[in-house]
Order: C-alpha cells, then structure tokens, then sequence
C-alpha cells in the first residue's frame, strides 16, 4: 500500500505568489525590545517567537518542551503579560517588549523569584525553571493569586516533570508574602 | 566529615539553571551548523518500498536526506550496536539501517538543511511507499505466546500447594499500561564537527561515556575521534540510560555533511523512544486466619519488543517485604511490534511492587485486618530468596512513623465510612522497596595552593543533585568550604563513571570522592612533613584531617599545617590525584531500601473525580547526603506514583499500531493543581555494612509502592476496587 505524507499547505510568504514550489519563503524584519535591548531578527514567517529566541537571539534561557503550547517551559513576559512564545509567531510581535529568563535578573543580582526558587528547590533538572519563574512574575503581575490553592490552579499551565510543585507554590508564596 | 554533609544545602548549580545560564545538548553553538528533522514510519510493521526524496531535495537551503538508502557506514553487527544498558539478548534498533519498519514511529528519514524551520517543511515533502505486514501491539492478544524469562530466584516449598490448603486466599491480576517517561527537555543531539572526522557530541544522555563508546562502536570510531558532552540534562528517569537514536542521525548527519549537525525530536517522535512495558501482574496469596503467610505467587508477563528481550525484576519483591515458607515466581515477555521497552523509575519495582501491594490490601480485607497489621504479621527481617539478613531495614519504623504523621490510628476501616462533605474520603497505604546498588567509578581533585579544589568525573546528574552532593563530600573530605570548590561533570573525557540510574551515583561519587581525598591528604602530608619542625612528623594519612585549610591531626587539633604552607614549602602550586574506587565485594547481607507510604483520596460520589490530598511517605535509605535535595527527590517519584495511579497511559489503537496520545496534554502528567500535600520523613538509619558512609541511593523508592496506596485508599473511599492503572473515574463509576 502506498502511505502519503500529508502535504503542509503553502506557507505564507511576503510573495505569495511564487514560481518556486520549493522555495521556502522570504524573510522578515522583526523589531524587538528583549530584556531592554532593541534587536531586530530577519526570520521567515512561520518563525515562533521562541525559535527567534533561542536560534536567531541566541537567548537559550527559554525552553522549548513541546512547541504546542501544552507544557509551559517556553513561558516568557510580552509586554508583561506571560505567554507560551511557542504558540506566537515573531512577526506577530514586531514592537513588543519580551522579557526572558536572561532578563530577569538586575546587574547580576537574582530576581526575588530567582532566589526563592533555589531557596525552596523549587525544581531538580532545571528545565522547565525559566518557565515556571517568567510564568510565576506574570501570575504576581495579574494579582490575582493569593491562596496555595490559586497558585496552583493559575501554575498549572507550566509541568515540571521531576514534581517540584510544592516546592514551586512555597517560593512563590514566599515573593508574593514579601511584595 | 560532618560540616556539609547531611544538611540541606542548596544546589551548587541552582542559580546556573535559574538564570537560563545552564546549556542543556540542543542549545550548545556550533559554527556552520546544519538543522536535522526527522521523518518517522507511518505504518507499524513492513519494508520501504520506495523512498522519493527529490521534491525534498529541491527546497532552497535543503543540503541533504539520510536514508537507509543514503548515509554514512555504520556497523552492521550487534555487538557494536550494543551499550551498556542494552538487553543481553536481541538486535539492538539502528536507525536508518535498513528497509524494515519495527514499530510506529520509527525514523525512516533525516532531512538535513540550513535552518530547522525549512528542514521541517521538507520532511512534509517525502513521499515513501511501503510494504505492510501483520503486526500486534496488543498484550492481552499476545499474553498466551509469552515466553518465560530465566531468572535467579528458585521457587520455596510447594506454593501451589501451600495455596490450594490456605484457609484465607487471594488471587488478583493487576495490569499497568504503557507509560513514558516525558522529559521535559526534547531528546536533542549537536554534533559539532571538529575537522578530520572528529567529533564533540552534546547529548542528552544519562551516560556520556556509554553514549561514546556506542557511537564509536556504530561509526568504527577511536575512543580520542568523539568526546560526549552533556553539563545538565532536563530530566530523563531512565529514558537516557541507552543512546537514543537522534544521537545517531547528528552523528551521521555530521559525517555526511562533514559539518555540525543538530538533532532534536519533536515531543510526538519521543513516544517512538523506549517506554515503560505494559505489564500484567498476578499474585495469589495464600494465609492463615492469624495474618501469616503460607505462600506468594507471583507471575508478571511483561511487553517487549520483537528484536531485544528487555525485562527488570517485577516479580521477587514478596521476598524482602514478607515472610512466607512457599514461594514462586515467573516472569514472562510477550513480543508486540513496538519500540524496545527502556527503564523508567524504579524498573519492575513500580509495576511489581504496585500489584503485591494492591494484592495485601485486598487480603487484609479479606482477613478483616489492618492492612499495617497484616504487615508486621508477615515482616521478614531477612531476605527469603538469599536467605541473607539485611545491612539496615527499619521498614517498622517507616511503618510507625509514617503512621502517626499521617494519623493512621484515626482511620474507620469500613469501605466508604469516611466522608468530607459531597466527597468520600479513603485512607491507603503501602510498602516500598528497591535495591542500594553501588557501582565503580574515579574521581579527579585537583587541589590548588589558593585552598580551591575541582572535581571531576563523567557522571551525570539529571536533576537528581550528584553536584551538590560531590561537592558537600568533597567540601568535608578536603576541608574547604564549598564556594571553594567546582564540580565537573558529563563529559566523557572525565574520569571514568556508570551511568546515571539504579539510585546507585550517590554512594558511588561520594565513596570515589572520598577515595581520591585520601590520596590528595597523602600527597600534603608528604609535603607537611618536609616543613621545618612539622608537628606532623610522624603521622600517618589516616591521622590527620583536611580541616579549614589546614592539615591537622586528629588526636590534637593545635598540630596542623596550613595547606598553603605545605604547598609552598614543597614549590608545588597544585596536587592532583586521579583515583578509581571499587567497593568490597560483600556478599554476606541484602541490601535494600525500604519505605511506607500512606495517602488520602477524596472522591466526589456523583462525578467519581479523584484528589490525592495528601501524602505521607517515610523513607529508610540509609544516610541521606542532603536533606533538600533528597526530600525533592522522594516528592517527585511520590508524584510520579500520584500519575501513575490517576494520569498516565499511553493509549495505542490497535488497529493501526500507532499511539494516539502522543504528546503532553493527551498523555496525562500531574500538574501543579493535582499536587497538594506531600510530607517525606527520612527515618534515622544507620548502616555500617552497606558501605563506609552508609548510603544507599534515594532515586527510585519514592515511587515504589505510591500506586498502591492511592488504589488502596481509592477502594477504602469507594468500595471498589480498580484493578488497571490509570484509576480513572469512568472505572471507578462504572457498574
């Protein structure tokens, strides 16, 4: 029996009429503003934010664990609000302001979350902390979460795969006690 | 050595992962470097026809396609595609080997091009048409051509005629599905092309040294031709201890383009990796009316592949848990068209040690006991199947400990007599027992005059804290403070060490460590001695300390030598030892670790949802290096027990052979909002016979026996009992 690959539909492309079947498509300038600095990346179109991050910016301190936006660990600040960059592509976000794990820290000193976060052990092989910490600075943003209970119904969108959950909800209860 | 070890301290690479700073295999720079995806199989069983990569080819920025038709040599014998972890018996997998397809999911191709994006976008160009044959993936379907595994253990007495005679009988048959381990870090290799057919490979691996040697064995490369390194690793729990395929098509991809090639699976290629087998687990007990044992019987068929037999040790665990004069067991394999099963946490032990720990509860039922009771009616203060006592086992006094944390003696027995508004409430418990293994393994300290010291070995540590705890070992065998010391890890060209698993790397660096102190403290002695009027003239290595900089006598504190002084006196600015450790081979005793876990579940009567809200287990592990780092370890395998009592499986259709849940949100994993209280007691547990400093490993009994409590508590809130894992709630409503 023959077996076919599905075919992806055509990508969109600055040209989208093109005579090449096989040419992937242009590329694009994207301004951004990541971690203060003003970067400009030249990536195709179906480029995520997170593969502009971690190939094109060389910021590796965001994690790619599934890039369907079901595991958490690409979590990063856009204009201060956390999102999954895997699920956003960069040219969505030409102006914005990211915030990535390399950026939370100020002049060398550890971001409050930072330093919870080893305190309380709040993770084992690290992977998927750069997600957990941006996702727990953008749930104190939103002020909403005040019990353990809340933190851990508005965490749940970041898995951490060796269970530090405990150890995650007490270093985020410990910054959000001291704000 | 006292002042680090065994306190909490906090992890020496903590603030390396927290500012994003720790490289794990997929993120290390490589000059020129060329992006791989790879095409996996679409049918389960059968041969490639025919491989049209031309449209592929034509994509700008393509720079090449690997197929079994097109790639570089690679061994064609077994033995060369054998690791360390590989089953004794079978054909270990090459990838791109041939036109055969094993399994779903398989590698078929390997799109090389200049950026990843574009690589993807070519694979989707490939067009293969295949030969189909039968297959099966189904373990009931196949259970009866299941062939028996030789095994150690002897049966005792006549168990099927102790069972026959039992006045209280029980005979359960358990199942746990598929389960993968779902790192959260993608399986990723780069290659870095380093000129002349050299090689420095990252990877995610549990074991740098054996993913050289395979990688030398599968391309006839020299051990100095490729260097495998890997600083951090995002977790693994066993799915790293084998070379992984996606090292083999960087390396291939590498050799073929004769530049860096990185490799990196996508979430849905990882469930074509090994996994956790599918197993059925029947135990008969057979007792007396007073909650002794007569007999256990206990028969595992577990799944494995068509090309290796892999199987661990579910069955034997009765053994060390509970005295009984008859015993037997078998263990069976039945062979389904899948990837070959790989070790994940506590191999056997979880799946084992859940069905005999299930079983005791529904004979504690039947003998109208205290499942706790029933336990200390039928503790063994020796190993049954050696006949050998045990090095430590305070199992008791994980038992009672774990119990009064938990509030144990406030429990109704009845099945749903426990409520807590709509929902129903059940209390369960359970023992747990795994293996304190110990393994050969060097360590290199280099001492500098400036009173800093490195360590190093090619251990891994994938998350599990070897770097912390190398360094408090080594901060109190050398007497420095720990900023004083860095830690070298994951790199094949270090000293020699096993791979990451067993719970084995904490006596094993710990022990080595201390080894090559001895040697470093022989060296400064030397050197103190030569010093003029040395108040340490006549001492022996074994008579002096590494105390805060200084080398000092152990009968009288005031008779040291400064470290600096010695080392100056003696023109040297660093000492460096590089020493191997084998640990006596005694055979006299066991040697085990032990614990009990008691949990809380409230299930809501109407919609049958189950909460674990609590936890207890209390952990008999010998000396516990790091009290932080070891309570992380214990609460991440009680989670991993919580998901594979309520969350985990991986869901094939049959039909087709293929996985439907390929990814992490079909394939279940507690999240933080299914987690809530999770309490660990390290019970005190001296041991001077398991090994000098008396460890004995944390890694894996944290998960043992945590199904079981949650399927016990399950049935003491329900009244029914759910015999196949994941307990969900259809299963726990249904009639």
């Amino acid at each position: 029996m023959v077996e076919k690959q599905p075919q992806s539909s055509k990508p969109q492309s600055a040209k989208t009429v093109t005579a090449d079947p096989f040419a992937p498509p242009d590329r694009l300038a994207v301004a951004l503003v990541v971690n203060g600095v003003a970067r400009r990346v030249d990536v195709a179109p179906w480029t995520s934010l997170l593969d502009a991050l971690r190939d094109h910016l060389g910021l590796t301190g965001t994690k790619k664990g599934c890039d369907h936006g079901q595991c958490g660990a690409c979590t990063v600040l856009v204009d201060g609000r956390r999102i999954n960059s895997c699920l956003t592509l960069a040219v969505m976000q030409d102006g914005a302001e990211v915030t990535t794990i390399e950026g939370l820290a100020n002049d060398g000193a550890l971001h409050p979350l930072q330093q919870a976060f080893i305190e309380h052990d709040a993770f084992q092989c690290g992977y998927c902390s750069p997600g957990q910490i941006c996702s727990a600075a953008g749930l104190i943003a939103e002020g909403r979460a005040r019990s353990a209970d809340e933190i851990r119904e508005l965490m749940s969108g970041n898995i951490c795969r060796c269970g530090a959950y405990p150890n995650i909800v007490a270093a985020i209860q410990q910054v959000i006690g001291q704000s | 050595m006292n002042a680090h070890v065994g306190t909490p301290a906090s992890r020496v690479d903590g603030p390396a992962k927290v500012t994003g700073q720790a490289k794990y295999a997929g993120e290390f720079a490589a000059e020129g470097l060329a992006h791989g995806f790879v095409v996996e199989a679409t049918i389960t069983k059968g041969r490639i026809r025919r491989i049209d990569t031309v449209p592929a080819l034509k994509v700008k920025g393509v720079l090449d396609v690997l197929t079994h038709e097109r790639r570089p040599a690679m061994a064609d014998d077994d033995q060369a595609w054998k690791d360390d972890v590989a089953p004794e018996q079978g054909s270990p997998f090459r990838p791109l080997y041939d036109d055969a397809v094993r399994f779903s999911g398989q590698p078929v191709a390997l799109v090389l091009a200049e950026d990843w994006e574009t690589a993807r976008y070519a694979a989707t160009l490939i067009d293969i048409e295949y030969q189909q044959e039968a297959f099966s993936t189904d373990l009931e379907k196949q259970r009866a051509h299941a062939f028996v595994v030789e095994k150690a253990e002897q049966p005792r007495g006549d168990a099927a005629k102790a069972l026959a005679s039992a006045s209280v009988r029980h005979e359960g048959e358990y199942f746990v599905p598929t389960e993968h381990h779902n790192p959260m870090e993608l399986f990723a290799s780069t290659a870095s092309w380093d000129g002349n057919g050299r090689l420095t490979v990252y990877d995610k691996t549990q074991g740098v040294q054996n993913v050289r040697n395979y990688l030398c064995g599968a391309f006839r490369k020299k051990h100095d031709e490729l260097r495998v390194i890997s600083p951090y690793v995002g977790g693994a729990f066993g799915s790293g201890l084998r070379p992984q395929y996606q090292v083999v098509l960087a390396v291939a991809g590498a050799l073929a383009l004769k530049r860096s090639v990185r490799v990196v699976l996508t979430r849905q290629q990882m469930y074509g990796l090994g996994h956790r087998p599918a197993s059925i687990e029947r135990i008969s007990l057979g007792a007396r009316a007073d909650g002794t044992l007569d007999a256990v019987a206990h028969e595992a068929i577990a799944v494995t592949s068509q090309f290796e037999a892999f199987s661990r040790n579910d069955t034997g665990w009765a053994d060390l848990l509970y005295k009984s004069p008859a015993a037997k067991s078998v263990h069976r394999l039945a062979r389904l068209d899948v990837s070959t099963p790989s070790d994940m946490r506590a191999p056997g032990a979880a799946t084992g040690v859940y069905a005999l720990e299930s079983a005791m509860d529904e004979l504690a039922v039947a003998l109208k006991l205290d499942p706790v009771e029933l336990r200390l009616r039928c503790y063994s203060d020796r190993d049954q199947s050696s006949n050998l006592p045990y090095t430590s086992k305070r199992l008791r006094e994980c038992y009672s400990q774990a119990a009064d944390a938990f509030g144990w003696n406030r429990r109704n027995g009845e099945p749903r007599s426990m409520r807590d508004g709509s929902d129903l409430v059940g209390w369960g418990m359970a023992s747990g027992v795994w293996e304190a293994l110990q393994m050969p393994a060097a360590i290199r300290i280099v001492l500098s005059a400036n009173g800093h010291a490195e360590i190093s070995c090619a251990a891994s540590d994938i998350g599990t804290g070897t770097y912390t705890i190398v360094a408090q070992v080594a901060a109190d065998a050398l007497g420095l403070p720990l900023e004083n010391l860095s830690v070298r890890l994951g790199d094949s060209s270090l000293p020699q060490a096993p791979v990451e698993g067993g719970s084995w790397m904490a006596a094993t660096t710990a022990h080595a460590v201390v080894h090559t102190a001895r040697e470093i403290r022989g060296e400064l002695l030397k050197l103190a001695k030569a010093v003029a009027n040395s108040p340490l003239k006549n001492a022996d290595v074994d008579d002096v300390l590494l105390v805060d900089g200084k080398i000092t006598s152990q009968r009288d504190a005031s008779q040291s030598v400064s470290i600096a002084n010695a080392m100056r006196h003696g023109k040297v600015d660093r000492i460096e030892k590089e020493e191997i450790h084998h640990f006596a081979d005694d055979k006299s005793h066991a040697r085990n670790t032990h614990s009990a876990v008691f949990a809380e579940v409230k299930v809501d009567e109407q919609l049958g949802v189950i909460r674990v809200t609590r936890v207890v287990s209390a952990i008999a592990a010998g000396r516990i290096l790091n009290t932080k780092t070891g309570h992380s370890q214990i609460m991440g395998g009680v989670v991993w027990g919580i998901g594979m009592a309520l969350h985990e499986e991986t869901v094939f259709d049959h039909r087709f052979g293929r996985i439907m849940n390929a990814n992490i949100a079909e394939y279940h994993v507690p999240v933080n909002a299914d987690i809530h209280d999770i309490k660990v007691i390290f019970v005190d547990e001296p041991d001077e016979l398991v090994n000098p400093l008396g460890i004995k490993g944390l890694g894996e009994i944290g998960i043992v026996g945590v199904a079981a409590a949650i399927a016990n508590a399950v049935y003491h809130a329900t009244g029914k009992r759910v015999r196949d894992l994941p307990i969900t709630l259809d299963k726990v409503m249904a009639r």
